[in-house]
């Protein structure tokens, strides 16, 4: 690690000026940047924590029924709030492991917009509202490719907003050495709608299968998808699982899924 | 009966306490004031010409005390191969030098070619990244048999990339072949052996102190064997005599094999601390463990089994590549030869035995040595070719095994492949394992799991492995450049009480516990008044330290010799005590008696009288009660077993869970079963890691993908089941005194053919036609398996 300048605001301003230098990161729960920063891979001459901001924490229920989960909250929290549910609720007690969880937060998460990580398939299954210091912004257009997406430089997730499905499922097939997902797929059933959102497989990040979308819009059952397959070209392949092996692993996930929410 | 102490009692491990609250010591534990810190700079390519490297910036940066290079070293030793194995026609392995530093060229990402030494880590690291180095790049030879035929070489002096082409037993090879050729049936099976990382929980660490005083040395580092640490450094490389070097290995956090080899991070700390007269110290990053600690097995191997009409065994013949990475490391050159190929007639009365081994320099870490070390690459061979026999023959695999079975009246047996079993009772084994898991409510359980849509699998296997390493006299035929007895010097203090100094060393294995077992058992006194002293060259005799489950069968048999040598002027001294004569002296539970008579002295009181010898015949007897054992046994010791696993796949991704592992072990008398059990325990993990989980992975530039915890998976204990382990059939060694085998790795011998077998059983029960798939199974290996 090299030498860095650390930084603790209390307020969402107070943070937003201590990122206006072009050399500052900031810093959620650090299960990223940490790692990175011992390995010397990067070297941001000021952190600045975003744990210490109060108003960044924390899960309430909106009057539209909706909920809004603080940035700065933790994944253990969401995991073990009342006010969360089900596809939520069991995405986040499936990451990493409790030392991750206690310190790992979904602002982080949404910020750094890993391939493989969890937290992109709800968010944008759900239709979720980002919502930073500046603005707010739909999942649909957050996500924009590979640890890319809509934040400009500087930009806070103060807290994401879900509108709460009638019923949801995210089920994950791990990378059995990071336990990241190698395919995770997270649907969310609203009734009139259903989106299916998929995370670990595909070079471009996180996306919706909006074949199995419509199929499901038609008849909600695991029975709709079972002709459709997903194209493999652009999935991701490594040491742990092919092209052809993740784009299987999609429809099997998205089958389970909509099984675990009928 | 199960005993409360000393020999055969499931006694808890007094070391236990200091290693789970955290008040071990381990050396990154040790420091010392106007201690330095090293960093090392490594090769980020597979191979490559060094063409300069400039040190000039570094040196100037903040905090910078020397810095070394290849060149440093030019003129000292290399680090050696401890075994000299000659190939087929006669000719000596190829040796290529082993630098402390790179020098002239790099051979593997990780090769280390420069040192800084600075006042504090940071600074030594930021000054590392200010080595100006011009390296070359070249194509990197990785893969095993393109090395063979390629005319780019690891070590361009040598002019090859083998090292050797051995043959076992060569005057075997001709009626092997004819055996093959006129057989029955032949099953032919072509598999991988995959490369794994030790991943030792600790990593290494490497500390060296010089007195200025007397021109000595004191290293302080993770080693399983300090006094062949110290040896290699002062007869090899760096020329520091041995009474001027102290090699202290405190508490080590796991080593697998991986920890007992020399490295050049202990050579470049020694040669420091002496230029800079301050200490110096590393500690390896967890990259580091990963790309330099020597890898594990990585062989590629055609195995051949033939038989006749009756399904009688006839032959074994292997063609086997094994990999040995970019360098000899010390015991890289034996452990695909003898301790592999010895092995491969395993529990079978076969009359042929054929293996041939070419062994490859790859751009690559070096490989040695691995909890198994040969004996699980031979294990996996033969009973995988074994199941696949059954399978072609629709023979039921269990059956096709005891049919050939070594009988238990049959032993002593020397197999065809030149071993001398001295004992063992494998069907009696597998009675117990058919017991234990249950083997007749299988199809009961399949159909279980069919009914969830799951396909389950059952894998059987037996093994028999070489422990104990040994005996130096027929080692030193077969090429070994070292003994490998063990020692042990008994100390009995004035006050009664005994410290017992081990050329073994414990990294894990329970000695502080089990050894005093012995000790106690023998002397008739307490376990908690016999202490062990390990790990420092200044405070124990010349051992050969820990691995190949050896400590129990030669350092416990050294110890008891010990303990004999002190019964004996005991006698004398409780003689004296009684006036009396030696001869007529009993010693029994601690109590020196006259035969025939009532008088007796205790052990605390001859101990006591042999430190004041107010009275002593000193011309008799020597003051004191101390007494020094080595022990070199006559043979290796054998044990055995038989392992039953259950697994369940996903049909849908391909995703194997292990439902049952049952083992039954052979491993003679047992001095602590607890540990005995907790050593298996691990074995299996470290098997069950092997087969499901675990795979080196070098891309074909030479860069190591599976470089961290994030893509090489360790086994979790959430992947494993709640293990049955038995060590009820017990024929004790022949060998040694306490009829002991060793059961360190056991479990990671049998564990990976029986679950690979499992996992084939599984998927041949939904008809689909595979006859084996390549470890690691992952995922994805089996799913395509399924679907081609």
């Amino acid at each position: 690690m090299y030498n860095f300048e650390f930084k603790q605001p209390k307020t969402i301003s107070d943070a937003v000026n201590a990122l206006v230098s072009d050399e500052a990161q900031a810093l959620g729960g650090g299960q990223t940047l940490i790692p990175t920063m011992k390995q010397r891979l990067a070297n941001p001459s000021t952190l600045v924590s975003l744990t210490a901001i109060s108003e960044m924490k924390g899960i309430c229920k909106n009057d539209d029924g909706s909920i809004s989960i603080g940035g700065g909250t933790t994944h253990a929290d969401v995991a073990s709030h009342s006010d969360t549910f089900f596809g939520l609720k069991t995405l986040a007690e499936k990451i990493g492991d409790a030392a991750v969880r206690n310190r790992g937060t979904i602002g982080g998460s949404l910020a750094n917009n890993d391939p493989a990580a969890c937290y992109p398939a709800a968010a944008l299954s759900l239709g979720a509202t980002i919502v930073t210091n500046s603005r707010e912004i739909s999942a649909d257009v957050f996500f924009q490719g590979m640890f890319d997406t809509a934040l400009e430089e500087g930009e806070i997730i103060v807290s994401v907003k879900f509108p709460v499905p009638s019923s949801s499922s995210y089920q994950k097939f791990v990378q059995p050495a990071s336990r990241f997902a190698m395919v995770g797929v997270f649907l969310s059933n609203f009734g009139n709608e259903t989106r299916v959102a998929v995370t670990g497989a595909s070079e471009g990040g996180v996306f919706r299968w909006s074949e199995a979308e419509a199929a499901l819009n038609k008849t909600f059952s695991d029975n709709s998808i079972k002709d459709l397959s997903i194209d493999h070209k652009d999935m991701i392949k490594d040491i742990h699982a092919s092209k052809e092996y993740r784009a299987h692993l999609v429809k099997v996930m998205t089958k389970r899924a909509v099984v675990s929410a009928s | 009966m199960p005993k409360d102490s000393g020999i055969g009692a499931a006694t808890r491990r007094r070391e236990d306490a200091r290693f789970l609250l955290g008040s071990g010591l381990y050396s990154d534990d040790i420091s010392f004031l106007n201690q330095t810190y090293a960093v090392f700079v490594r090769s980020e390519v597979a191979n490559g010409i060094i063409k300069t490297v400039d040190t000039s910036k570094a040196e100037k940066m903040p905090g910078v005390v020397t810095v070394f290079t290849g060149e440093d070293f030019v003129d000292v030793g290399g680090n050696p191969a401890g075994w000299l194995i000659n190939s087929r026609n006669g000719e000596p392995m190829k040796e290529p030098k082993r630098p402390v530093l790179a020098h002239g060229k790099v051979r593997h990402v990780g090769d280390a070619y420069a040192a800084v030494i600075a006042e504090t880590e940071q600074q030594a690291r930021d000054a590392a990244e200010k080595i100006n180095a011009d390296i070359e790049e070249l194509p990197a030879v990785i893969d095993m048999a393109s090395a063979l035929c390629g005319s780019n070489f690891v070590h361009n002096e040598i002019g090859t990339n083998q090292c050797y082409d051995w043959g076992w037993i060569e005057d075997n090879r001709e009626a092997t072949d004819n055996a093959i050729k006129n057989a029955h049936h032949v099953t032919t099976l072509e598999l991988v052996n995959n490369r794994l990382v030790p991943n030792a929980m600790e990593p290494r660490c490497s500390i060296a102190d010089y007195h200025s005083a007397n021109d000595g040395y004191t290293l302080y580092t993770t080693s399983q064997n300090p006094h062949l640490t110290r040896l290699l450094i002062s007869a090899f490389v760096l020329g520091i005599p041995e009474n001027k070097l102290t090699v202290v290995s405190p508490d080590v956090g796991g080593g697998f094999g991986s920890k007992i080899y020399h490295y050049g991070e202990e050579a470049l700390v020694l040669a420091a601390a002496k230029r800079i007269k301050r200490p110096v110290r590393w500690t390896a990053t967890r990259s580091e463990s990963f790309m330099t600690d020597a890898h594990g097995r990585d062989h590629v191997t055609k195995i051949e089994l033939a038989l006749d009409k009756d399904n009688n065994f006839l032959a074994f013949r292997t063609e086997t590549m094994a990999n040995v990475g970019a360098y000899l490391s010390n015991f890289s050159t034996v452990t695909p030869t003898i301790l592999h190929g010895t092995l491969m007639a395993g529990n079978y009365a076969v009359p042929n035995v054929y293996v041939n081994v070419k062994t490859v320099f790859t751009n690559t870490a070096p490989v040695d040595a691995y909890r198994g070390a040969g004996r699980p690459e031979a294990t996996y061979s033969l009973e995988r070719v074994i199941d696949k026999a059954a399978t072609e023959l629709g023979l039921d695999p269990t059956n096709l095994r005891r049919q050939n079975f070594i009988k238990s009246d049959q032993f002593p047996y020397v197999t065809a492949a030149g071993l001398n079993y001295d004992v063992g009772d494998y069907d009696a084994v597998m009675d117990r394992l058919e017991h234990n898991a249950d083997l007749k409510g299988f199809a009961k359980r399949r159909k279980k799991s069919e009914a969830k849509g799951k396909l389950r699998g059952l894998g059987i296997n037996s093994y028999i492995e070489a422990c104990g390493i040994a005996p130096s006299n027929l080692i030193g035929t077969l090429g070994a450049r070292v003994g490998l007895y063990d020692a042990a010097t008994i100390r009995v203090n004035a006050t009664g009480n005994i410290s017992v100094m081990v050329g073994a060393h414990s990294h894990g294995q329970g000695h502080e516990t089990a050894f005093p077992q012995i000790v106690a058992d023998l002397l008739g006194v307490d376990p908690r008044n016999v202490e062990i002293v390990h790990g420092d060259t200044s405070k124990i005799p010349f051992g050969m330290g820990t691995y190949g489950s050896r400590s129990l069968a030669v350092c416990g048999s050294a110890i008891v010799k010990g303990v004999e040598k002190i019964i004996s002027k005991g006698k004398k001294i409780a003689a004296h005590m009684m006036e009396t004569t030696h001869d007529k002296v009993d010693f029994d539970e601690g109590v020196f008696s006259v035969r025939g008579t009532n008088k007796t002295v205790s052990f605390g009181d001859v101990a006591l009288k042999a430190y004041i010898p107010h009275d002593f015949p000193i011309e008799d007897i020597e003051p004191g009660l101390e007494e020094t054992a080595f022990y070199d046994p006559q043979n290796f010791t054998y044990p055995a077993g038989a392992y039953a696993c259950e697994v369940e796949v996903d049909p849908d991704t391909g995703q194997v869970t292990i439902e049952s592992f049952t083992a039954a072990d052979d491993f003679g008398n047992i001095i602590n079963p607890m540990i005995v059990e907790g050593q298996v325990h691990g074995g299996l993990a470290q098997g069950i890691g092997q087969a499901l989980l675990e795979g080196c992975v070098y891309d074909g530039d030479g860069q190591l993908i599976s470089a961290s915890y994030m893509d090489y998976t360790m086994p979790r204990a959430a992947d494993l089941p709640s293990f049955i382990v038995d060590h009820t059939v017990r024929t004790p060694s022949t060998d040694n005194p306490l009829g002991v085998k060793g059961c360190g790795e056991a479990g990671a011998i049998g564990s990976p053919p029986t679950v690979v077998n499992a996992v084939v059983d599984a998927l041949r029960s939904a008809d689909h036609d595979i006859t084996h798939i390549d470890m690691p199974l992952t995922p994805e290996r089996v799913w395509a398996a399924m679907n081609n």
